[in-house]
């Protein structure tokens, strides 16, 4: 059984090629920074080189997004084996997936799909999640996705399943508070109860990132600030959780640093109000 | 329907798109189009982002219908999203069948990226040489080289267009050449060489040992001169960083 990660309280950002300078030849003012696992998953050369220089300034969380813990075939092997390794290496703050599945035989669609609901996806899930944390050697976080759609047959709501999963698995929770907003109005459920649902004392840390408004329903595109909705939710969520990590999470339409910055110093305004 | 084969049919709505897998995950239209949408937008992205000169070579036109033709016959097999543009090479030799230059193009764009992230390796230390039994030497070369076969001028039209130059039109050489791909330190490299060192680089990736080499190249040039290009390749190549070691049979 793994240990639980300590409590660590203090506001990041992700890691983006585009600010690799600023981290590395000025003094960022974050407490730490967050990075994608599978882009550092290589044998050798500048990622790898740039993220040990970066690790010697910052802690770093690594946060992935092909673990597909939902895949009912169970994990591939050569994925967990070059994770391991480079949480050897790296000695990070945080190791954390989504509860998705991309997974699928010999397919993969690199994209987080959705989980159905099911006792039977959730006896999947915990084994999944049981041999992760086996092989790594340390309690994993898994983060709530957006998601677009809600299958037919589902047992149990968002939150009862995570509820049940970090339960039977020890793991521990990234909440997403831009996902719980974007999942709460395509589905029409009550983000509220999303909080309340999940065990707070698990989450560890918690993203913020901006969303884009589809045709028909919310898209979790992660290019724009975050929005106020998401900063009430977060102001809300912060009220039931203890000393978590909050980092702001922008993957396209990559900003100067400074906008992240300011984002992060409504983060911190907000989380000393609780 | 349980888990694998729900998951199974979701692969199909994402590959295919078709009405049958639609109404068995629920006929979830506008969730269903997010999914189907992001799914080949990431891989679309993931081509452009890997092959962006020849991109410009081919067109915004042509190289978006060779990549919607590659998503739909090769959907991502592995865990990692940069294995993805490996199978397109194969690909455009399917689409443009008569255009060697784009092949080539191809080649180097992906064995550049290859390079970036292969194995670090310190190249060899000058010192060490003079130690060398030559007659037992084998040489080990940087696991990011590459080695390719080279019938256009595929590296001069790479060149302008990374330098933002007019490119030249493709043309055949007149004497097939070769590529090779390697990384200095961080810095990816690409140079053009002629078929024999092409031919006696892999002669080295393949047998390793250094009187091999000479014996290959004797036999090729005559005694002295077989001799002396040894020395000269071994030379360029320590000075170009692509010897990484040497060991002894």
């Amino acid at each position: 059984m793994s240990t639980s990660n300590p409590h660590f309280s203090g506001y990041g950002l992700g890691l983006r090629k585009e600010h690799y300078c600023d981290f590395l030849e000025t003094s960022v003012p974050v407490d730490f920074v967050e990075v994608i696992s599978e882009n550092f998953m290589v044998a050798g050369g500048q990622p790898r080189h740039i993220l040990r220089q970066v690790r010697e300034r910052y802690p770093v969380a690594l946060h992935g997004v092909s673990m597909s813990i939902g895949t009912a075939e169970g994990l591939d092997g050569d994925y967990l084996k070059r994770l391991k390794a480079l949480v050897d290496e790296i000695e990070p703050l945080f190791v954390s997936d989504h509860l998705s599945w991309s997974r699928s035989g010999d397919f993969n669609s690199h994209d987080l799909l959705p989980v159905p609901y099911t006792d039977e996806a959730l006896d999947r899930v915990c084994a999944n999640i049981h041999q992760a944390q086996e092989v790594l050697g340390r309690t994993m976080l898994f983060e709530n996705p957006s998601s677009y759609l809600a299958f037919e047959g589902a047992s149990m709501t968002e939150w009862e399943f995570i509820a049940a999963m970090a339960q039977r698995t020890g793991c521990e929770l990234l909440l997403d508070v831009n996902n719980v907003f974007v999942s709460a109005s395509n589905h029409g459920f009550d983000a509220l109860a999303f909080f309340k649902g999940i065990p707070a004392e698990r989450v560890r840390q918690v993203h913020l990132a901006g969303h884009s408004q589809g045709r028909d329903i919310l898209i979790d595109s992660h290019d724009s600030p975050v929005c106020t909705g998401v900063w009430e939710l977060y102001a809300q969520a912060m009220t039931r959780l203890g000393p978590v990590a909050t980092m702001i999470e922008r993957d396209d339409e990559i900003p100067p640093l400074a906008e992240l910055l300011q984002e992060l110093a409504m983060a911190r305004t907000l989380g000393a109000q609780r | 329907m349980n888990l694998a084969q729900l998951q199974q049919t979701f692969r199909d709505w994402l590959v295919s798109a078709s009405d049958e897998s639609a109404q068995s995950l629920g006929n979830h239209h506008a969730g269903l189009a997010v999914y189907q949408n992001n799914y080949r937008a990431q891989l679309v992205g993931c081509l452009e982002q890997a092959f962006p000169n020849l991109r410009r070579w081919l067109g915004e036109d042509a190289f978006l219908a060779a990549s919607i033709t590659h998503i739909d016959n090769h959907p991502p097999h592995a865990w990692t999203l940069d294995a993805y543009p490996e199978g397109f090479y194969a690909t455009l030799k399917a689409v443009f069948p008569r255009n060697p230059d784009v092949h080539e193009l191809a080649w180097i764009e992906a064995a550049l990226n290859d390079a970036f992230v292969a194995a670090d390796a310190q190249p060899l230390a000058l010192e060490t040489l003079a130690e060398l039994d030559w007659d037992t030497a084998v040489l080990h070369l940087t696991p990011s080289l590459r080695c390719h076969g080279l019938s256009t001028n595929a590296e001069a039209i790479w060149s302008a267009l990374w330098q933002d130059a007019p490119a030249p039109e493709a043309v055949m050489l007149e004497q097939a050449g070769g590529l090779l791909v390697w990384r200095r330190q961080f810095t990816s490299r690409l140079r053009q060489v002629d078929v024999q060192e092409l031919q006696a680089l892999q002669h080295v990736q393949a047998d390793g040992r250094f009187a091999g080499l000479c014996e290959w190249l004797v036999q090729r040039l005559g005694e002295e001169a077989g001799v002396m290009q040894a020395g000269e390749y071994l030379a360029g190549w320590l000075g170009s960083e692509l010897i990484v070691g040497v060991s002894h049979v």
